[in-house]
């Protein structure tokens, strides 16, 4: 137990040094040391509790209730003072119905129910810790070049990177803290944490976009917080605080659906499914380590990990009918909506809001077939997201430009991280690699569930995911003539950090069916006592093992040699000798360039939206509706 | 792996190339004929591939060729699976990850022409691939298993149960087939063609390598024809292949009849046969089960 106590305090602590500490060498070795730290520690947390199937700590110790109200007073009073300060009233309007609602409750009937168990460990909270232990760490260990560059770029700005790494750790400690809480209460602190440093993290750069943005994410997140005080409330009056039981009793036939409905949509609003999609793609206005973050292995996959957690009172009920069509629709329009897209973080902030979509669709579903795919996507979609995040990081820094357009013969100029972007976006949907693997997974699960329109929705929706990453990765692999490397100039960290999440992400797809065998696996018996039988056989895992050992090793052995003699390319004037530009019937030279297509007329985002954002929101309204009917 | 397994997988790898190049020679002569000539040998796709392995050795870059060979290579592993009776997912994944292959290899000449195509193509794909997977689903649905191997064994009929799944598919068929009104990023008709579309940059021996895969790939999308139409029933097969050859004959007779469309047409029309026939059909399926 001393070691999940660890890793929730130890980041605090590393949290408030930086917050202190104002030179460059100190910060880059706390911020390495603890990374190294922090990492082992999760490790170490994984190795101590594999074995056991699930192990719950009473830990009862009154004052820290009052040290978490007294802190949620204080931050809702800083909520509330900065919504009047930039007129975002709405925002002020939630924290001052939030905090007290929360107080009077634990004050009242919250004081009289006892919790047996605060924090617990199973294998779920095993795969999160080691996500935010390792790809988290990783982020800020890449923020530390990136980070220094961003203040070169801006140096009109004051240094803000205190607050930066500050905020980067806290959100560690949160996560943490959020995937080992049974006691919900608890688990509603470091939720509202959670939410809080993304707020500022989003409004990091104070420009008026960052702050408008940053408040849209406040909102929504309140939304979702106010979701998850109405859900602790309902469920305190049933006499119970605990996950566990929450889960125990919803599995035995006790009628849960309001609570857990009010739960998931904390969970849809904070993993950013439709309509609450905006606040994601807002938040990339804030520097690219924070989109990495955010996307990949804290706060929205806090969202997901709660519903996947859920999603044995989800199964067959009215809230597992709305979270699956919630994260069917967003699934589906998001992945329409990246194809309009030509800004990189755009189109990974869409393709991350479908991929939780999917997952969300998964937990809604709710058999254990549906929650393996779950896991896994939320597994390979983290190692992966963060590697694309931060490889677009890198290029913006060093060609000056997000947009992939832009990225043309980026082979040529950075060799190193065009290759690394391949393999990243591959991951993102090509057998044998893993978002694959998983969306068959997934795409079983919602074939058995019996809901023909989510098949409709997976069939279509990734259809559209192909067609964006293969012309991202088309850009990619472009080989044009007479580019200048300039991959000198980027720093050693980035390269450290680039590389490992490159091997990373090949690497687990290889172990894949030794994670599914001892980690998902026992903990879907754990959850469900029995498993049905698994998506992909063993032996179509091993296939996929062998399938991708070819795509590696083909492009060791043969990648890049020819005895061939190259000749210029076809234009359809005399090509002037660099593939670039060619002589015109005037005899005038042209130069060529070559856009992608991005089907404004069929896949325009505001319209994906529109439709996106109207059905889900009917989608939730009556539900609620329905609901709360029942229960007036 | 039993040993049936593995002679189907032999016979894959020696007859397909072999089957696949008469289909096209066939191909040929019969839409000569359609068109009032009197058409090449039947054996000339053959005498094309010959001539292409003798072409001077040229390209444009040092990579597209790696591409190219990755496509023939997956382009056979598809095969393989499919003929050994594997996962029909897994056979469709493969597909994708071989024609993502091609594509690639027409990015990568940075090519004006090459890189319509590459868009087109992938166009396409976008287009036939929901029905692709509405087809896989349907056979789960009513086989309990994507494996083509208990689907090949099974007592029902496919097309008994996928009517509309299976017009779906044929219609989608002329997409992967390159046939027109939908051969938007290579065709074999010239006079409709820009420059040569994807394969603009590609010649020689890349160029048989292209022909190569089609062949093989043509023989296992007609095999999903005949998934439909075999049972446990000994004649079963028989009708399966003439269907086949029938619905090959037909896609011949629209390739003649029409002239290329807007790519708007293609993947407006994909979807919404996707949507009616596919969809409609699994309803069915969900609610008759």
């Amino acid at each position: 137990m001393s070691t999940i106590f660890f890793l929730i305090l130890f980041p605090l602590v590393v949290a408030l040094a930086l917050l202190v500490l104002k030179t460059d060498a100190a910060r880059d070795i706390i911020v390495k040391v603890s990374a190294i730290v922090i990492a082992v520690a999760s490790i170490y947390l994984a190795f101590t509790y594999f074995g056991s199937g699930g192990k719950f700590f009473d830990f009862e110790n009154e004052s820290i209730n009052y040290l978490m109200m007294g802190i949620e007073i204080c931050l809702a009073i800083l909520i509330f003072y900065l919504g009047i300060k930039h007129k975002k009233y709405l925002a002020s309007v939630l924290a001052a119905i939030q905090a007290p609602l929360m107080v009077w409750f634990e004050l009242s009937i919250g004081h009289g129910i006892h919790v047996v168990n605060n924090l617990y460990i199973d294998r779920l909270s095993i795969i999160m810790v080691l996500i935010i232990g390792i790809i988290g760490t990783l982020i800020t260990w890449y923020s530390i070049g990136y980070m220094k560059d961003f203040q070169h770029h801006h140096h009109d700005q004051p240094d803000r990177r205190p607050l930066f790494f500050f905020l980067m750790f806290l959100f560690l400690s949160a996560m943490f803290g959020i995937v080992v809480s049974n006691n919900l209460v608890w688990l509603y602190f470091f939720w509202e944490i959670t939410t809080l440093c993304s707020f500022f993290l989003i409004g990091f750069t104070r420009t008026k976009e960052a702050i408008n943005n940053s408040f849209r994410a406040l909102i929504m997140n309140l939304l979702g917080g106010l979701g998850f005080v109405l859900a602790i409330i309902v469920l305190g009056t049933m006499g119970t605080l605990e996950l566990n039981q929450l889960l125990l009793a919803g599995m035995m036939g006790y009628d849960l659906t309001l609570p857990v409905a009010l739960l998931a949509f904390a969970g849809i609003t904070k993993a950013a499914q439709m309509p609450f999609n905006s606040w994601l793609l807002g938040a990339m206005v804030a520097p690219t380590p924070t989109s990495a973050l955010l996307h990949s292995s804290t706060m929205v996959k806090a969202g997901v990990f709660l519903i996947v957690k859920l999603a044995p009172v989800l199964s067959g009920n009215l809230a597992g009918i709305m979270v699956m069509t919630v994260g069917g629709i967003t699934f589906l329009m998001a992945s329409f909506a990246a194809i309009s897209q030509s800004n990189a973080k755009r189109v990974l902030a869409y393709s991350t809001v479908a991929n939780l979509g999917l997952i969300v669709a998964c937990g809604g579903i709710g058999t254990s077939a549906a929650v393996w795919a779950a896991v896994m996507l939320i597994i390979f979609h983290a190692v992966t997201k963060s590697l694309l995040f931060l490889c677009v990081g890198t290029a913006e820094h060093n060609i000056g430009s997000r947009d992939i357009e832009d990225m043309d013969g980026l082979f040529g100029r950075m060799p190193k991280l065009a290759a690394f972007m391949i393999v990243g976006i591959s991951g993102m949907f090509l057998a044998p690699l893993g978002m694959l693997i998983s969306k068959w997974a997934a795409m079983k699960a919602f074939v058995d569930s019996g809901n023909v329109l989510l098949v409709m929705m997976i069939v279509f929706g990734s259809s559209a995911t192909l067609f964006y990453w293969t012309k991202w990765l088309g850009k990619m692999t472009a080989i044009m003539a007479k580019q200048e490397n300039i991959q000198g100039k980027v720093h050693k960290e980035e390269w450290l950090v680039l590389t490992s999440l490159t091997v990373m992400t090949v690497v687990i797809c290889l172990i894949f069916p030794l994670m599914s065998t001892y980690l998902v696996v026992p903990y879907l018996t754990a959850v469900y006592s029995t498993v049905g039988t698994l998506a992909l056989s063993a032996g179509n895992m091993y296939i996929m093992s062998g399938m991708l050992a070819i795509v590696v090793l083909l492009p060791l052995l043969f990648y890049g040699k020819t005895n061939k003699r190259i000749v210029p390319i076809y234009m359809a004037g005399a090509n002037l000798g660099d593939d670039l530009s060619f002589e015109n019937s005037m005899h005038q030279p042209t130069s060529v360039s070559l856009k992608n297509w991005y089907m404004e007329g069929y896949f325009g985002e505001k319209k994906m939206n529109l439709i996106g954002v109207l059905t889900t929101t009917a989608v939730l309204l009556f539900t609620f509706a329905v609901l709360l009917g029942g229960v007036l | 792996m039993s040993v049936t397994v593995i002679i189907s997988i032999v016979a894959y790898l020696i007859l397909a190339p072999i089957a696949g190049g008469l289909l096209a020679g066939i191909d040929r002569k019969i839409s000569a004929r359609m068109q009032g000539r009197f058409g090449p040998p039947i054996l000339q796709p053959f005498y094309d591939f010959f001539k292409l392995l003798e072409k001077e050795p040229i390209t444009v870059n040092k990579v597209q060729d790696f591409y190219v060979m990755c496509f023939l290579i997956f382009i056979v592993i598809t095969g393989c699976f499919f003929f050994a009776g594997g996962d029909l997912l897994l056979v469709i994944f493969t597909l994708t990850l071989a024609s993502i292959f091609l594509v690639i290899a027409a990015f990568s000449s940075n090519s004006p022409y090459a890189q319509i195509g590459a868009e087109r193509e992938l166009l396409q794909m976008m287009a036939y691939e929901p029905m692709v997977l509405i087809t896989a689903i349907g056979f789960y649905l009513i086989n309990g298993s994507f494996a083509i191997s208990e689907i090949v064994s099974s007592e029902k009929m496919g097309i008994l149960y996928l009517p509309g799944i299976f017009l779906g598919f044929v219609f989608i068929l002329t997409i992967k087939l390159r046939k027109s009104p939908f051969d938007l990023s290579m065709s074999h008709h010239g006079h409709q063609e820009l420059v040569k579309g994807l394969t603009t940059e590609f010649s020689g021996k890349t160029m048989a390598v292209i022909e190569i895969a089609h062949w093989y790939e043509n023989i296992f999308l007609l095999g999903f024809v005949y998934l439909f139409f075999v049972n446990t029933a000994s004649w079963s097969p028989v009708l399966a292949v003439a269907v086949c050859l029938v619905t090959y004959f037909i896609e011949i007779l629209i390739d003649n009849s029409y002239a290329r469309m807007k790519w708007q047409i293609a993947i407006n029309a994909s979807w919404i046969v996707a949507i009616t026939l596919g969809f409609v059909n699994l309803l069915v399926i969900y609610y008759v089960r």
